[in-house]
């Protein structure tokens, strides 16, 4: 099965969205798709513990009305299907969607990195606590410990307060001085932020950073410097994320130029391919106000009304300003990179420890040696690692680009007989 | 409540619960068995990490990117 569409977006959370609903008068053809069961991203997720804020349920709204949009939730991207082709999946069927114009609007993802004890069931990514806990996990009365780095932090803490867990420490590895610096812009962020920062004040630690964590079969305990001291936190869970990358392995693979790990886009968006644009933290983390005035650019410019769009110019110069301030303040500190011990795992789906990786020079050496970035994850979490940990750029990923059924990727000759 | 099964074994939902969090909060709290054997957890909460596949009515499927329906059959042990 083969359709057209004149604009097809990848992403559905405030960028893609933004997008849709920029282009959507014009009567074009529009198509999302999004891996997700439903529509708003990283920031937007409802469950039985979220409610989305009245904006967000607006766009949603929005989305629905507009007959000349059509939402592919749940769906992902396959491979290449030719030229502005691509092939896509769901739990039911596999299909090829060609397309005019593309908006890549991928978002983000967390940057997780190894410590000993990593693996342990009990330990996740930051954004991921808060993810779980909105998509219903109960965390009433647990001790939560949560570390790395950037306002991530205080918006995880902030959930699992509201839902009854103890947050015990927050341990972020930037310096009081920057953090404060960041603070002081902190007017223009939203005000839950402002909340979150405010709650959390009690056990919030800067120059403090994860070391280890430790237990039988899952989570006992977590090892954290703080300062010039270490401290041994008994705790259920560890709630870790270094920050945020860019996912930009579709745009890599489409040609799209890198630039500082994220999509090089032009005033109005495009990417170094024509008929190619980028939104959102897929183009450099900013948060959601950036990414939304991105998102509407980015349709306005696909369909030729540069006027409209370049009257979005000052707004997205407003948040872009506090974005470059964000990164500043929560920079890595390089002790980060010393975490990982010789037998801690790298490549959690091929478990390769660090001391395998680190005896080679490169990335593509390191994995035909040692198969590290070969499963299912594809080098999502341990290239980005490597990237961090080694210096090693990492590998362009080949389609598959996530896993998929024979089924579907017979759908590739359908469509070439 | 609707119920799913995780292993073998019953488990009631809240409507939109996803099966990671279903997942985290019933048996040994774990999604799958590693290459080395170690038991795993959902980590990444968004997609990315596939530490969370599990099999679900004979399909391999995202637990974080899955939401709970009755009468579900989810495997973690496959
Ligand atoms: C875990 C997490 C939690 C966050 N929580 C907050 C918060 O509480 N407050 C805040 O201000 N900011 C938060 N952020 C920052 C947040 O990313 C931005 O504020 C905002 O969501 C960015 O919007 P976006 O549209 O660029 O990307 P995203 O919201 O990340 O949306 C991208 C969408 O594209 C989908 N996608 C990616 N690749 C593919 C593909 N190949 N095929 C199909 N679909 C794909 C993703 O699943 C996602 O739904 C969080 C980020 C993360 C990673
Ligand atoms: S928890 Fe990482 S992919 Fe589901």
């Amino acid at each position: 099965m083969t359709q057209h569409v004149d604009l097809l977006i990848i992403g559905a959370g405030p960028a893609g969205m933004a997008a849709a609903l920029a282009a959507a008068p014009s009567a074009i053809s529009i198509a999302i798709i999004d891996d997700n069961p439903l529509p708003g991203g990283q920031i937007w997720r409802d469950g039985p513990q979220a409610r989305l804020s009245a904006s967000a349920r607006q766009m949603r709204a929005r989305l629905q009305r507009h007959g000349n949009i059509q939402l592919h939730s749940a769906s992902k991207v396959v491979a290449f299907a030719g030229t502005k082709r691509l092939l896509l999946e769901n739990a039911e069927e596999g299909w090829v969607l060609a397309y005019d114009k593309l908006i890549v609007c991928t978002g983000a993802r967390e940057l997780l990195l190894p410590f000993p004890g990593w693996s342990l069931p009990g330990v996740t990514g930051a954004g991921a606590l808060q993810a779980l806990i909105k998509g219903g996990l109960p965390v009433a009365g647990e001790r939560i410990v949560i570390a790395g780095s950037g306002p991530l932090l205080l918006a995880a803490a902030a959930t699992a307060k509201k839902n009854g867990a103890e947050v015990v420490r927050i341990a972020e590895q930037a310096s009081l001085g920057d953090v404060a610096r960041f603070g002081a812009g902190l007017w223009r962020w939203p005000n839950k932020m402002i909340q979150a920062l405010d709650l959390a004040s009690g056990v919030y630690r800067t120059s403090a950073h994860v070391l280890a964590a430790s237990g039988v079969d899952r989570l006992e305990a977590v090892r954290v410097q703080l300062g010039d001291r270490v401290h041994e936190i008994a705790c259920d869970r560890l709630a870790c994320g270094f920050g945020l990358v860019p996912n930009v392995e579709i745009a890599t693979a489409l040609g799209c130029r890198i630039e500082h790990r994220a999509i090089f886009v032009d005033q109005w968006q495009a990417s170094s391919v024509a008929d190619h644009y980028a939104a959102g933290e897929c183009s450099g983390f900013g948060g959601s106000e950036l990414a939304l005035v991105e998102g509407r650019i980015a349709g306005l410019a696909a369909l030729g009304q540069r006027a409209q769009a370049r009257k979005l110019w000052p707004e997205r110069k407003h948040w872009q300003n506090f974005a470059d301030r964000l990164n500043r303040a929560f920079a890595l500190n390089p002790a980060l990179k010393k975490l990982a011990k010789p037998d801690t795992l790298v490549c959690r789906c091929e478990d390769v420890p660090y001391a395998e990786l680190a005896n080679h020079s490169s990335w593509t050496a390191a994995k035909l040696n040692t198969r590290c970035g070969m499963g299912a994850c594809q080098g999502r979490i341990c290239a980005t690692a490597g990237q961090t940990l080694l210096g090693w750029e990492p590998p362009q990923l080949r389609p598959p680009f996530s896993p998929a059924r024979i089924a579907t990727l017979a759908c590739l000759d359908e469509d070439v007989a | 409540m609707p119920e799913l099964s995780i292993d073998g074994q019953p488990f009631r939902f809240a409507q939109g619960t996803t099966v990671a969090a279903a997942l985290m909060s019933s048996g040994d709290r774990c999604s799958r068995t590693s290459v080395s054997g170690q038991r795993r957890a959902p980590l990444c909460g968004m997609g990315i990490c596939q530490e969370c596949r599990v099999n679900i009515d004979g399909l391999r499927r995202l637990a974080c990117q899955t939401i709970c329906r009755e009468g579900m059959q989810v495997q973690t042990r496959s």
